[in-house]
């Protein structure tokens, strides 16, 4: 019976280079011969792909109807567009024509405040303009993006443990506090300052949500309950303390904190006039590491055994509870290490709203990032460009802000119902769904 | 089928006789071909289908609410009514109508959870015979079952059969088809690989299974039991719900021996073995291992000081199913070298040494790098039992090694289970599988509600062995201080 030879083991593909002992090795399952991937070319694979219900192809569709979902919303919350559709069965084609304008001015205006303007390019290519102004819409997007990807990477990693971490939000504001603190009380050198804040910002973090996961491991505690309730008294605790004397700002009347020393700063990567600082290259190097964690990692592989089979983690002798704990306090020091990039570069100063929705919107950016470290780092890019597109649509097409944050939750319903996306589009089914579906264990 | 006919459906397991059953039923859909009923096409789309042309089945794991009672449980799905409320009278008459009828007594208002496995299997089947079938499935009925409880069984289907229902009995133990089934169907690799009269010889049925003929004894070399590896005293272990699942148990394994836990599920062994294991706590008593107290320590420790743990439920507390087989091969060696370093892991290592295990324990896969919930229940049995032999052992735990799986790789199990006994491992064997435990134990501790009620040589008659399970002693016979 084994002698029965398959011929696709026995030629194998050029670019899949499978343990030496698999060739020739029958298909003893029964299942019929799959084809490998390899016998087919790129172009081939490409095209196969391009219409297929893969996690690509998906993700983009499901932006492209949020941005429909969004063109709908803007056609009808426009007074003018409006009451141009009072005439529609006078004017069909100036009604259509109309609310297509403005969509297409809206989101043309969205596209120039996140990636590129081009009369601004063109303008530097004559020489009437700085290259810093050319690069000011993919600062604020790389601005914007750093913060969700960690808060993103502290909703995805404890996902693979199999848990929800809905307290991103509490613990960016822990970190924001560490690392807020020693910028404002210590006027250290640079060399010094800096380092020290964002540690003390990553420990508050984990301490933060290392709570959760040892009252997990140790009493069954539930880790959204207790998230959530986290969540409370962290955005309370930092309305107490910006109030408190030595912190409080004594020239403003507000709930406003002194600023933070230049030298705790995030230091700017290009330029001076440009926002982007370091802060996006910590994000990715967070990513990275997470990936490496997930995939190389011995931690990482424990985290991924208990997320996926507890019981069989643990009768492997892994240690589900310390495991549970350590993951919990790794996801709090992203979160905050994400909350004291925003106090140490672009607010410099505590408030009350110093990390903005980062933690929440860090739960969008996971699943939208199918909870992969790279998958949230792209995610969490295109939420910032959305984010900062938003702001120059406000001001330029006059389309309220607020639109983003709905065409962001578009997204990730319409990423979270694929079903909806595949019928809409009528995909067809994906011929590596089979093995990304592998692969996407890591 | 014929009315009035067992049709028993013999296979691998893996083969395809419960996914043919599930197409039966409505619970998959066929890919391709169709159902014949009365020479006419049908087309079933789900389970009301199902009942609908009179097919009912009784699943392997059963589907009734535990916190229910007898009767609501047999009601679910078609609740009779009175005016918009349950009428629960009615569903309690239907219940002794049914059970009368056919001679199965149950009692209506007794909640599932309370009720042994054998009567919470007697409730699917009323729950079946309720919606009026033809056509009964019963779907591996006998596997929990005690040896007395399987003959009732096989008891009721006779009389089923003689009220003119048909049954389609799935199976993979050619005992209990040779005695109530007309005609037998063996299925392999999901095809009709041959009909059979009851009448065939054990071995020609087995062959036909597997495809190549099977050894059903395990030659064992005499070798006389060496120094003491395990030793349990006095151990009182609770379960979840908080009950003494084991009651004062002692134990002895030596080296060289295998100890065969005989009992009925849920009678402690699984809450005994944990509790070795360290997975459990134990109340009272002690373990030791080698001479050494091991009471209370991390099961990490444990498998370091050289055991190997099998645990009864593969795919609840064996496997990691989206894992990898690699992945899996390692799932408890992934932190010593040279698979793993103090942060990170060697790929290449895990893959290269599971293409060895791979071979070593004809473990049937396209590649290592598989999931292993891709795999046949057998097979994954064998990555559970690859992994935990690769280390050197004192003491191999193995509890139902062969549940579910095929025969085929039951005597593969059992021989790799007599050879580590032949270099001096101490084994111990629960398993509910009274042929097993005769096959490989050098001795058999029958376990019943958290006790040892006996430890008897192999050879004892099945009969008496079947009577200590059902918790029945004969005072002085038998009984030996372990």
């Amino acid at each position: 019976m084994t002698s029965a030879g398959e011929p696709e083991g026995a030629a194998p593909s050029p670019d899949k280079s499978p343990p030496r002992r698999e060739e020739g090795r029958p298909y003893l399952t029964g299942g019929k011969p799959e084809r490998h991937r390899g016998d087919k070319t790129f172009w081939q694979r490409f095209r196969e792909e391009l219409y297929a219900d893969n996690t690509f192809t998906v993700t983009a569709l499901a932006v492209v109807l949020a941005l429909a979902v969004g063109a709908v919303l803007m056609v009808l919350g426009d007074e003018a567009v409006r009451q141009q559709w009072a005439y529609f069965f006078y004017q069909p084609l100036q009604t259509l024509q109309a609310s297509w304008d403005f969509i297409a001015k809206a989101y043309s205006d969205m596209f120039k405040g996140a990636i590129v303007n081009p009369d601004t390019l063109n303008r530097w290519f004559w020489g009437m303009t700085t290259w810093q102004q050319v690069l000011r819409p993919i600062s604020e997007t790389l601005t914007n993006a750093a913060p969700l990807i960690l808060t993103g990477l502290a909703v995805a990693i404890p996902f693979r443990a199999g848990l929800f971490n809905i307290g991103a939000q509490g613990q960016a504001i822990m970190g924001a506090i560490g690392a807020g603190t020693i910028g404002i009380l210590l006027d250290l050198p640079a060399i010094i300052a800096l380092p020290l804040a964002l540690i003390v910002g990553i420990v508050f973090g984990g301490l933060w949500g290392g709570v959760v996961g040892v009252l997990k491991a140790k009493t069954g505690a539930h880790e959204v309950i207790v998230t959530i309730m986290l969540n409370y008294i962290a955005a309370l605790f930092l309305g107490w303390y910006i109030l408190q004397p030595g912190i409080k700002d004594p020239a403003r009347t507000d709930a406003i904190s002194k600023e933070v020393y230049g030298s705790s700063l995030l230091p700017k990567i290009f330029d001076p006039s440009l926002r982007v600082s370091l802060s996006i290259i910590l994000a990715l190097l967070a990513a990275w590491a997470m990936a490496w964690l997930l995939n190389r990692g011995r931690f990482g592989f424990e985290l991924r055994a208990v997320g996926y089979n507890p019981n069989a983690a643990s009768t492997a002798g892994m240690k589900v509870g310390a495991t549970v704990s350590v993951t919990m306090a790794l996801a709090g020091a992203l979160a905050g290490l994400g909350g004291a990039t925003m106090v140490l570069g672009t607010a410099q100063v505590l408030t009350n709203g110093v990390v903005g929705q980062i933690g929440f919107n860090g739960i969008l950016v996971a699943l939208l990032g199918r909870v992969k470290p790279w998958g949230v780092a792209a995610a969490g890019l295109l939420f910032g460009a959305l984010q900062s597109g938003g702001q120059a649509m406000q001001t330029f097409a006059g389309v309220s802000n607020e639109l983003v944050t709905v065409i962001q939750s578009m997204i990730v319903i319409f990423v979270a119902a694929p079903m909806l996306v595949k019928s809409i589009f009528r995909l067809r089914k994906s011929p590596s769904e089979a093995a990304s579906a592998v692969l996407a264990k890591g | 089928m014929e009315p009035g006919e067992i049709h028993a459906l013999l296979g691998e397991n893996g083969a395809g006789k419960s996914t043919l059953m599930n197409v039966l039923y409505g619970l998959l859909q066929p890919d391709k071909g169709q159902i014949l009923a009365d020479d006419k096409a049908i087309k079933i789309r789900g389970p009301n289908d199902a009942i609908a042309a009179g097919i009912g089945m009784v699943h392997q794991h059963f589907m009734l609410v535990p916190v229910f009672s007898v009767a609501e449980n047999v009601m679910l799905g078609h609740e009779p009514a009175k005016g918009g409320f349950l009428d629960h009278a009615a569903a309690v008459r239907l219940v002794r109508e049914v059970s009368e009828q056919y001679g199965l007594p149950v009692d209506p208002d007794a909640v599932i959870e309370d009720l042994p496995i054998g009567i919470q299997q007697r409730v699917e089947i009323v729950k079946a015979l309720t919606r009026e079938v033809d056509l009964l499935i019963l779907d591996e009925p006998t596997a929990v079952l005690t040896p007395q409880e399987t003959d009732e069984l096989l008891m009721v289907m006779r009389g089923l059969k003689g009220a003119g229902k048909s049954i389609v009995f799935i199976t993979h133990k050619l005992r209990e088809v040779k005695a109530v089934a007309d005609r037998i169907t063996v299925i392999r690799r999901g095809k009709v690989v041959g009909t059979a009269e009851p009448t065939a010889p054990e071995s020609e049925l087995a062959e036909m299974m597997v495809g190549r003929s099977v050894v059903l004894e395990v030659p064992k070399k005499d070798t006389p039991p060496g120094e003491l590896v395990l030793q349990v005293e006095q151990l009182i272990v609770a379960d979840d719900r908080l009950h003494r699942a084991v009651d004062g148990v002692d134990l002895e394994v030596r080296s060289g021996e295998v100890l065969g836990i005989a009992g009925v599920q849920g009678n402690g062994q699984s809450e005994l073995v944990e509790a070795i294991m360290g997975l459990r706590e134990a109340q009272a008593g002690k373990v030791s291992l080698l001479g050494q107290d091991v009471t209370g320590w991390d099961t990490r420790d444990v498998l370091k000081a050289g055991v190997g743990y099998v645990p009864e439920d593969r795919s609840v507390d064996g496997l990691v199913k989206e894992f990898s087989i690699a992945e899996n091969l390692v799932l408890d060696l992934y932190r010593s070298q040279p698979f793993g370093g103090r942060f990170s892991l060697n790929p290449k290592a895990i893959v290269e040494s599971a293409g060895g295990r791979v071979d070593e324990f004809d473990i049937r896969t396209q590649s290592a790098e598989q999931p292993a919930g891709s795999l046949s229940g057998g097979n994954q049995q064998k990555v559970v039992i690859a992994r935990e032999m690769s280390r050197p052992l004192k003491l191999f735990i193995a509890a139902q090694p062969t549940r579910g799986v095929d025969v085929g790789s039951i005597e593969f199990i059992h021989k790799r289970i007599i050879a580590e006994r032949e270099v001096g491992t101490a084994v111990l064997m629960v398993s509910s599988e009274l042929d097993e435990v005769v096959a490989l134990a050098d001795r058999i501790a029958v376990m019943y509600r958290g006790r040892v009620l006996a430890v008897v040589p192999p050879d004892t008659p099945r009969e008496k062995l079947g009577l200590l399970m059902a918790g029945v002693t004969d005072t002085g016979e038998g009984e030996e201080p372990s």
